[in-house]
């Protein structure tokens, strides 16, 4: 491809960039788009739509998350702050557009409709929200005289039209990575154990305050107490499908679940393509996340580490939570699968999370990163000690 | 564009002003809030935040991202290890179907009862897609059934439902060709009896899932069918069992059972019954009721009329008791053959006056007692045997206790509280104690094949079997004795009309006055016969009971035993003999009562 000898800008992306994370995701796109050929078909059927619709709309948005990937993944951390910020101030104002122009959808407004495309907001305001979270914390804690931490705190009451939405997964995901960003960022375990109970307060008060939430759990921890079909369903499909599943198209239970194609896309590979390929695709979320976190940990840009941890961390989080509902193992949430469920603002919002990722776990020069660190640094930071 | 260092490194205006020039707004903006100051009071060390953590805490997060996979992992493979349950319609084919039943043959191996595989047509609801859809789809294929219902049914979402038990084969193609997901078909075993009414109180019948609910078909699941299937071997087929074989022969049944209904309508009898005995195995070779049902349609068993008048029905037997009485009296040794008994008058017991239908003005010997049937004789014999050898003699003969056989169905006798001397008298000719049919020819089976009690069955039995089962009752010459006056009963007495020419028929009438309001009734009668053949070495009794028979014309508007029951007796005896394993001999039996023959009788008159 291209020689390391001649440093052309293409060459230069491709040998800084981390090739194991971005083939990691290229094969979680290929996934995607295969597992989506087997649990889609049904559904489209069902909404008297083309039997290929959701796989063809899928892989158009998936050429476009490809691009939007790859100029993210092309940009310096400065500008990765930059785009983070307009996309999380643009991300924030369609979100409370939602509430004058959204379509309701199943009891909830999240969506607009630009030019004939819908667009959930929130699924941009995801990444947008940690890079810019994770810019805010790192600037915290690497200079004292920047207010960083409160403006992080501060961001947290951006949250607010998202719960109003009403969107309590969504938030509850963006509350958990703010939490560990804070966490990351060095925060006193007195406040750690603070924002735990905070934490419980807010998943009990979300129990309360929300009926479908109150019936999802109660569901949850009482087996049989009322209509857990769609959960009974999933967890009887990975059995009937067994190890090697019973074969591509083979499966029934995607033609009686509503989500085939996005909640519960887990549960339609476990019986179509059996569990050990639901293994292989949980290794490769594994995989991704751990890389991810190991690329974070050996980054010494405070805030690469932190935006890096964060978009990773969602990530991870988004995907387990999905697989852990399939499995029976949470109370049902309404979260997709990164890169295999369907849904196309969520795949552009993911290329842009994976490309702001391989952005800032970019090998770059040391004295680059030395350089703003050493630069900036105030006094009792970071590399307070090996200033010159 | 690498700066060098500078000294200069603490102030917030301190930087290049070429970097990061977006965070102006910041920096200039939040010190308005004045919060640093304040925060630093708090205690910096609580509030400030360091990178220097991140290293470890990174750590940490990985950490627990690692337990999460293992755990979403680990439960992949539980899922994966866990056997696939047992579908609902797995759950319902143990529940309620797939009894595969054996065949049920006769003692000829002819069919009786078999297993027919039909489908029912049922549906998993959670599997359907559009219930409403279905719902409208089904009814068009079974436009009978109640499509609320089912609906609602389907609404529940539960994991099986019927729609319709035992479908057409064109039904079946009907509804594959909706192609409705959620629906199957589950083959069931109906069962059939190709014979319809014949031998339908033995045979008894199965209910919807094919579980045997009476007579043979109860007692095939009582022994032992139903904990095979209760083990999970229900799905067996029917020709994987080991069939029945009953002691029922089906053509004889059949003829008796012709032979009967003629005589029903003959003498306009509300009901018809007969049994035919082996008396040497205890097998019932034929059974018939009339009216019966056909267990094809169970629902007719249930209604009254359709009881099983031998085993179920308990009726005073009249005279054919005698043959008990007069056994007894002989096998005591107290009475002989020749002993007689003052029959002029009518015997008086209190206000109670026993009499002869037709009153011979003398004492008459024993055999004279039974051929002209006098009550006068026999409760005078039963009186001197004693009430309580009486009782005793009943009771080893059965007459006492439920007479059983492999059926369910079985009824207890009407015995008497206090039996004084005057129920031994009245009990002596067939009066106060009911018993069933049934159990009246099993005594009369075990008085005239040798002496030998064998308790009834309908399975197939041999006589080698039957002889290790048997108990003797009465002496050989006692049996011979009884079979002397049964023969002389039938050539001479009152029971002429069975004499069949060439079977040696020996056989006794009884005419028993029902109960009406608390009386006995001169015309609504019950008539019984019992007769045995050959009587020199007697195989077959022979026992038919007429429920309220009405004098005809060719009977003289008589009603006795000897007018109606007896013809038929006849009928049946002369039709299914040669059925039967009896050679019609026309030269009579040489010394047919060899031990008799030496007794010097006076020839009764």
């Amino acid at each position: 491809m291209s020689s390391r000898a001649e440093r052309t800008a293409i060459g230069e992306w491709l040998w800084t960039i981390d090739q194991w994370l971005l083939g990691g995701v290229g094969l979680l796109m290929i996934f995607g788009i295969v597992l989506l050929l087997a649990g889609s078909p049904a559904v489209a059927e069902s909404h008297h739509l083309n039997t290929f619709y959701f796989v063809n709309r899928q892989a158009q948005f998936l050429a476009l998350s490809i691009t939007v990937l790859l100029f993210a993944s092309a940009l310096s951390p400065r500008m990765v702050r930059r785009v983070s910020l307009i996309v999380f101030i643009v991300a924030f104002a369609g979100v409370c557009a939602t509430f004058f122009v959204g379509g309701d959808i199943k009891g909830a407004k999240r969506w607009i409709s630009l030019a004939g495309i819908t667009i959930q907001p929130s699924e941009f305001l995801k990444p947008a929200f940690v890079v810019v979270a994770a810019w805010a914390f790192s600037e915290g804690a690497r200079r004292k005289d920047m207010p960083g931490t409160i403006i992080a705190i501060l961001l947290v009451g951006t949250l607010v039209p998202l719960v109003m939405q009403p969107d309590v997964g969504q938030t509850m995901l963006l509350m958990a990575v703010w939490c560990i960003l804070f966490f990351l960022a060095g925060l006193h375990y007195l406040w750690v154990v603070g924002l735990a109970g905070a934490g419980a307060v807010g998943a009990l008060l979300a129990y309360k305050i929300f009926p479908h939430v109150t019936a999802r759990v109660n569901r949850f921890f009482e087996k049989g107490s009322g209509d857990t079909f769609q959960v009974d369903t999933a967890l009887e499909s990975f059995i009937a499908g067994g190890w090697l599943g019973k074969g591509p198209g083979e499966g029934t239970i995607k033609r009686i679940l509503p989500d085939a194609h996005t909640d519960v896309i887990f549960a339609v590979t476990g019986e179509e393509f059996g569990i050990v390929t639901c293994l292989i695709v949980l290794s490769l979320f594994a995989f991704i996340v751990l890389r991810g976190l190991y690329l974070a940990q050996r980054n010494e840009d405070p805030f690469c580490r932190l935006a890096a941890s964060g978009l990773v961390t969602i990530f991870g989080l988004q995907a387990t939570i999905n697989m852990a509902v399939n499995l029976s193992l949470m109370p049902p949430k309404g979260m997709t699968l990164p890169f295999i469920s369907y849904g196309g603002s969520s795949l552009v919002s993911l290329g842009l999370s994976i490309g702001f990722l391989i952005a800032v776990t970019r090998k770059r020069p040391r004295a680059e990163i030395l350089d703003r660190i050493i630069n900036d640094a105030p006094k009792g930071s970071l590399f307070a000690g090996s200033r010159p | 564009m690498k700066l060098q260092p500078q000294k200069q490194v603490r102030g917030r205006f301190s930087l290049p002003k070429l970097k990061l020039p977006s965070f102006k707004p910041f920096r200039i903006k939040l010190p308005i809030f004045g919060l640093p100051k304040l925060v630093k009071k708090f205690g910096s060390g609580l509030f400030s935040t360091t990178l220097s953590k991140s290293t470890s805490r990174l750590k940490l997060v990985m950490l627990g991202f690692s337990c999460l996979y293992l755990l979403l992992g680990g439960r992949l493979i539980q899922l994966g290890l866990s056997p696939d349950e047992p579908t609902p319609y797995r759950k319902a084919v143990t529940d309620t179907l797939g009894i595969a039943r054996p065949s049920v043959l006769d003692r000829n191996g002819e069919l009786m009862a078999a297993d027919v595989k039909l489908y029912s047509v049922y549906v998993e609801p959670k599997r359907l897609i559009d219930l409403d859809d279905a719902v409208e789809l089904i009814n068009g294929v079974f436009p009978d059934i109640d499509y609320k219902e089912l609906r609602r049914k389907f609404a529940k979402r539960a994991g099986f439902v019927w729609i319709k038990r035992e479908i057409s084969p064109a039904q079946m193609a009907q509804v594959n060709s909706l192609g409705l997901p959620g629906l199957g078909f589950l083959p069931e075993y109906k069962r059939m009896y190709p014979n319809g009414s014949i031998a339908s109180h033995v045979m008894g019948f199965t209910d919807k899932d094919n579980k045997g609910i009476a007579g043979i078909e109860k007692f095939i699941d009582t022994s032992g069918l139903n904990d095979l299937n209760g083990l999970g071997f229900g799905a067996v087929r029917s020709t994987d069992l080991k069939p029945v074989e009953l002691s029922i022969d089906m053509r004889v049944t059949h003829a008796m059972r012709d032979e009967l209904q003629k005589g029903m309508t003959r003498y306009k009898a509300k009901a018809a019954a007969g049994v035919i005995l082996n008396v040497n195995t205890g097998e019932i070779v034929a059974h018939v009721s009339l009216p019966d049902y056909d267990p094809n349609t169970p629902v007719d068993a249930l209604d009254n009329n359709h009881i099983d008048r031998m085993s179920v029905g308990r009726y005073e037997m009249g005279s054919t008791f005698k043959a008990l009485t007069t056994a007894m009296a002989l096998d005591s040794g107290k009475v002989s053959m020749n002993s007689t008994f003052d029959a002029r008058n009518a015997l008086t017991y209190g206000r109670f006056r026993i009499r002869d239908s037709h009153n011979l003005g003398r004492s008459l010997t024993v055999p004279e007692i039974f051929m002209h049937s006098s009550n006068i004789g026999t409760a005078r014999m039963a009186l001197s045997i004693g009430v309580e050898a009486h009782k005793a003699f009943l009771k080893k003969l059965g007459q006492l206790d439920t007479m059983r056989t492999e059926l369910p169905e079985a009824a207890p006798p009407i015995v008497p509280k206090n039996w004084g001397e005057l129920n031994t008298m009245t009990i002596s000719f067939g009066h106060g104690l009911a018993v069933t049919p049934l159990q009246a020819s099993v005594a009369v089976a075990s008085l005239v094949n040798g002496g030998i009690f064998l308790s009834p069955t309908v399975l197939k039995r041999s006589e080698a079997e039957a002889s290790k089962l048997g108990k003797r009752v009465i002496k050989p010459e006692t049996s011979e004795n009884l079979r002397y006056v049964l023969r002389l009963n039938a050539e001479r007495g009152t029971a002429t009309r069975a004499n069949i020419p060439g079977y040696f028929v020996g056989a006794k009438t009884g005419t028993a006055e029902k109960v009406v309001g608390g009386r006995y009734s001169k015309n609504k009668v019950l008539t019984t016969f019992m007769a045995v053949a050959p009587a020199d070495k007697p195989k077959y009794l022979f026992t038919i009971i007429l429920d309220e028979p009405q004098g005809i014309p060719e009977t003289h508007n008589f009603v006795t035993s000897g007018w109606n029951a007896a013809p038929v007796a006849g009928n049946i005896i002369e039709r299914v003999g040669p059925m039967l394993d009896m050679t019609p001999r026309f030269d009579p039996p040489v010394q047919p009562f060899p031990y008799v023959a030496r007794l010097n009788l006076k020839v009764p008159q």
